[in-house]
């Protein structure tokens, strides 16, 4: 994907609903998540409706995406009453890409179908692995052919777009187990797929589980195991365009190329995260007061961060430089480049600079990369730009 | 004032714990010098650390009046000594004051190689020695066995040995009529000219130096001018008085007499101890035997953990300085551990306590590089440099040949681990002399060894391989030439002078094996790969790599979560702010400190 197409989504709308139900809780995640809660599903799905009547019309948008949890846990009827209040609030784009997450446990037939009448165009599977000894160790209550037939059923009720999540690097997973992974997943013919290295997030069983003795993620493992995804995923025309994720020509995930792209963003549902109007904020984690702050008619923020002055050039180059075709000119760039940090990074091969663009080329090393950028001092001269749209 | 004839000066010579600080307690109690209301444990001990390790740093002094069972009134002097040898100047200071010292042994433990140690400095300082058997009351008491180890060792009649118990006060009184029948009273003339010996001095917030003398001829009177032999000062007698234990002054103090001078001296640098003081109007032609000044043994680099407290750091050793004149330093600079000082100690205990000391009353967090020794070391010129620090020694090239000290080394053991002790002291270059049974069970063994083996690790492998049961101690002997070099540690190809060290050649590839695999597993990983070399000179003794880091990333940005992903990348980036740089290289300074650790993996 050339730089101009990404960069173009720095102008576009999204909007980000949370789902936070699922049918059980992985060890690994450290999401706002809940299981066993399907009584509560309704009254959240009336206070989101609620909540983007109080946030009100903005733009139309370019993207919505339905993340969890497990969107797909909840019945399809209620997510079309989202999409519908989305619709009626800020109106969706013709071409707009509705992506939901799935798991490939419960996807039928006629579950598709339901979805893509409630106007979900695009579906991301949390597949993890087609290693069932792997999905075990997860924590994940589906196989590998459950995948397999979820894709199926998902294209045969008309899904044009499909991603699939993979987890690697998982204690116990061999080079072997994960090389099938990544062949079976490209066998399906995705257009999309995200690769993300199993992390040990702190108050997660499995941190439990580290913590009193269980394996641990090995890193240069993992770095195997990314380098190997690497190699293989392009032979199914599957592209790296992010850190973790590869698609197929054209079919990058909207809503992320926006955050990326330093785009705005609304959010809602518990937990969710938004930027907007030069402000990063967040919803109130916990289910319970999320809805009981929507019902009492206050907004359910929780936190906010104002991105300005020179802020804003670091923050351009922070969400930006996850996509491999780094960010334009700028500032930021002169700035790093003239650190000894930056230096080094350039150096060693980690970031290059080419026709003004500054990339990453070792992705594994981001956040190495991130942490200079977060450190940067606007360069000598450097003047805090008026904003002329608001004169 | 009283008779000549009457006068009893003594000190105390026992191995920690063996109940000197007890005796002396129940000493002061019997003679009426505390009543019972005032009675502390240890009250001599003023120093919490003394009290509380039951050692004691500073020598005390305190003067007893007793009614010996012939009917007359005796004075008697306790001179307090420093048990360990570490302070071996100072107990022998002491000693010099004194005419007798009574030997105290634990019945159940029965004589440690300080007691010996100690013994043998009174019995060369001509001391008549008592030796009494304390503990009597403990279940575990052999005083028989104990008191055969005692005539082994100086001699003399098992029957003769004063058995008691200083907790219960058994058989006290007894030990002071053998101390008023047997030490001699002193012999100086109090008509000749002035000499007194200063054997130990402390610092006075209020009043400036306090020295401890005992007075050997003439009179030493309040309101003298003084002059000071060694120095060559002259002060005034501002005060003159004894301790009972509590400060009174006295107008004068006789000949044989022990007290304490007050001149108004602020600065202990210009009293030494050990110093003969004579009248400086009349004053003595000879100086009294042995002054020396006192000469540290190990060296060893302190830094403050946070560079900010390093004017802390130096206020803090100025202090200690005040009442410890043998404590020595000079600023160092280390490219791993930032601004600190290279300090000279008497001796691992002295080494100890001063830094406990530091970081416990003066709230200072340090770190101390691995202890070394003086080096001699003989330039092309025929010159002979002293060095103090690993750092310092010059090329093999620039230099014609090293000495190290040695130490005369007595352990006494169970005869069970006379193996392994041995073994022990083979692999540490130590030279047996005598082996000497001191009964069937127990055996004195003598060595000649390197001081620079006993301060790196000696003391912690002879406890390990003799389950603590054999004891340890050391005198300095002599210089000794040995084929030694300096192993130095590159990071990245840049020394880092915190671990070079001075060692022998049979030892260095240990050495570099040692700290280039500890420094591997305590750096983090870099950008780049970074070599972890030992190198004698040029030549590389061993290498291993920290591997470059190859994934550092956080998989997931999750539902435009940027703000969580930024604060935690921030708050890593102000930890690697606290990093040192060695180069290009950034090291948490826990790395440094955990490297310098030693005892963990040896």
């Amino acid at each position: 994907m050339n730089s101009t197409d990404v960069d173009i989504h720095a102008s576009k709308a999204a909007a980000y609903v949370h789902v936070p139900f699922c049918s059980a809780v992985c060890p690994y995640c450290d999401f706002a998540v809940v299981a066993g809660a399907d009584d509560r599903i309704e009254r959240y799905i009336d206070a989101v409706v609620a909540e983007i009547g109080q946030a009100g019309p903005w733009r139309v948008l370019d993207a919505v995406y339905f993340g969890g949890g497990t969107p797909s846990h909840v019945s399809p009827h209620f997510l079309g009453l989202v999409l519908g209040a989305l619709q009626a609030c800020h109106g969706i784009a013709d071409d707009a890409e509705i992506s939901l997450e799935a798991n490939p446990e419960d996807f039928s037939e006629q579950r598709a179908d339901a979805l893509l009448t409630a106007g979900f165009n695009r579906v991301s599977f949390g597949a993890q692995s087609f290693d069932d000894t792997v999905l075990a160790r997860l924590g994940r209550r589906h196989r590998a052919e459950d995948i397999e037939g979820s894709v199926d059923n998902a294209r045969r009720a008309g899904f044009g777009n499909i991603s699939l999540d993979l987890i690697f690097g998982t204690p116990g997973e061999s080079e072997r187990s994960w090389e099938g992974s990544l062949q079976r997943a490209v066998d399906l013919l995705p257009d999309h797929v995200s690769c993300y290295a199993l992390t040990v997030e702190p108050g997660t069983p499995l941190h439990r589980e580290v913590k009193a003795g269980a394996d641990a993620p090995d890193p240069d493992v993992q770095a195997d195991r990314y380098e190997l995804a690497e190699r293989l995923l392009p032979s199914g025309g599957l592209e790296r365009y992010e850190v973790s994720n590869w698609s197929r020509a054209g079919q990058e995930c909207k809503y992320n190329l926006v955050v990326w792209a330093q785009g705005e963003y609304e959010a809602y549902g518990n937990g969710a995260h938004r930027f907007l109007n030069g402000v990063r904020s967040h919803n109130v984690r916990r289910l319970d007061a999320y809805v009981d702050r929507v019902e009492g008619g206050m907004r359910p923020i929780a936190g906010a961060d104002p991105i300005d002055g020179w802020d804003v050039e670091v923050d351009r180059l922070f969400v930006g430089l996850r996509r491999s075709a780094g960010v334009g000119p700028g500032p930021g760039v002169e700035s790093l480049l003239q650190t000894s940090g930056g230096q080094m990074l350039l150096r060693e091969g980690i970031i290059e600079v080419a026709e003004g663009r500054l990339m990453v080329r070792r992705p594994l090393l981001t956040d190495e990369v991130h942490r200079q950028v977060l450190d940067l001092d606007p360069p000598q001269g450097w003047v805090e730009p008026t904003n002329t749209d608001n004169l | 004032m009283t008779n000549q004839s009457r006068i009893r000066n003594f000190s105390i010579i026992a191995h920690i714990d063996h109940g000197k600080s007890t005796l002396a307690d129940r000493l002061l109690e019997l003679t009426g010098a505390v009543s019972e209301r005032d009675m502390r444990e240890q009250i001599l001990d003023t120093m919490d650390l003394e009290r509380e390790r039951g050692i004691t740093i500073k020598a005390q002094t305190v003067r007893l009046s007793y009614r010996g069972a012939d009917g007359h009134d005796y004075e008697l002097n306790l001179i307090d000594t420093p048990g360990h040898v570490d302070f071996s100047y100072e107990v022998s200071r002491s000693l010099a004051a004194c005419e007798g010292a009574l030997l105290l042994v634990d019945a159940a433990q029965g004589v440690q190689a300080q007691t010996l140690a100690n013994a043998y400095l009174a019995v060369d300082a001509g001391l008549e020695v008592i030796p009494a058997i304390n503990k009597i009351d403990l279940i575990a008491a052999d005083p028989d066995r104990v008191a055969g180890e005692i005539t082994n060792v100086i001699g003399g009649s098992s029957d003769d040995i004063v058995r008691i118990s200083a907790k219960t006060g058994e058989g006290v009184t007894g030990l002071l009529e053998r101390l008023v029948e047997q030490v001699p009273p002193p012999a100086g003339d109090p008509d000749a000219p002035l000499r007194a010996l200063v054997f130990d001095s402390y610092y006075d917030a209020y009043r400036g130096v306090v020295c401890y003398v005992r007075v050997v001829d003439g009179r030493l009177r309040s309101g003298f001018r003084l002059k000071f032999i060694a120095t060559g000062e002259t002060h005034d007698a501002a005060e003159v008085g004894i301790l009972t234990p509590s400060a009174k002054p006295v107008g004068a103090l006789e000949a044989g007499e022990v007290g304490y001078l007050i001149t108004g001296v602020k600065e202990i640098d210009r009293i030494k101890v050990g110093d003969t003081l004579t009248d400086a109007a009349s004053p003595a032609r000879d100086p009294l035997p042995g002054y020396a000044e006192p000469k540290p043994m190990v060296f060893s680099g302190l830094f403050p953990t946070d560079g900010d407290d390093f004017e802390r750091l130096r206020e803090a050793l100025e202090k200690l300085r005040l009442n410890d004149g043998s404590l020595m330093w000079e600023a160092e600079t280390s490219r791993a551990l930032g601004f600190g000082f290279r300090v000279g100690f008497l001796g691992l205990l002295h080494m100890e306590i001063v830094r406990e000391r530091l970081e416990r009353e003066y709230d200072l967090d340090l770190v101390a590089t691995a202890p070394s020794v003086a080096y001699r070391v003989t330039l092309p010129d025929g010159s002979i440099r002293e060095i103090k620090s690993p750092q310092d020694l010059p090329d093999p090239g620039s230099r014609v040949g090293v000495s190290e000290p040695y130490v005369r080394a007595m352990i006494l053991t169970p005869t069970e681990y006379v193996g392994p002790i041995m073994e022990l002291v083979t692999t540490k270059r130590g030279e047996m002399g005598n082996m000497s049974y001191l009964s069937p069970e127990r055996v004195e063994l003598d060595y000649q060894i390197p001081l620079a083996e006993i301060v790196f690790d000696f003391f912690d492998l002879l406890k390990s391989r003799t389950k603590g049961y054999a004891s340890l101690d050391y005198e300095p002997a002599d210089y000794r030439t040995a084929d030694l070099v300096k192993v130095d540690i590159l990071l990245n190809g840049q020394p880092v002078d915190a671990f070079s060290a001075v060692l022998h050649r049979d030892k260095a590839a240990d050495y570099g094996k040692t700290m280039t695999g500890r420094l591997r597993s305590l750096i983090p990983r870099q950008m780049f790969d970074v070599p972890i070399q030992a190198a004698i000179g040029g030549k590389i003794i061993s290498r291993e790599t920290v591997k470059a880091k190859r994934k550092d990333v956080i998989a997931k940005c999750y539902g435009g979560d940027v703000t969580r992903k930024k604060k935690l990348l921030t708050k890593q980036k102000e930890g690697k702010k606290r990093m040192k740089m060695v180069g290009s290289v950034e090291v948490p300074q826990e790395a440094f400190v955990a490297a310098l650790r030693v005892d963990d993996d040896t």
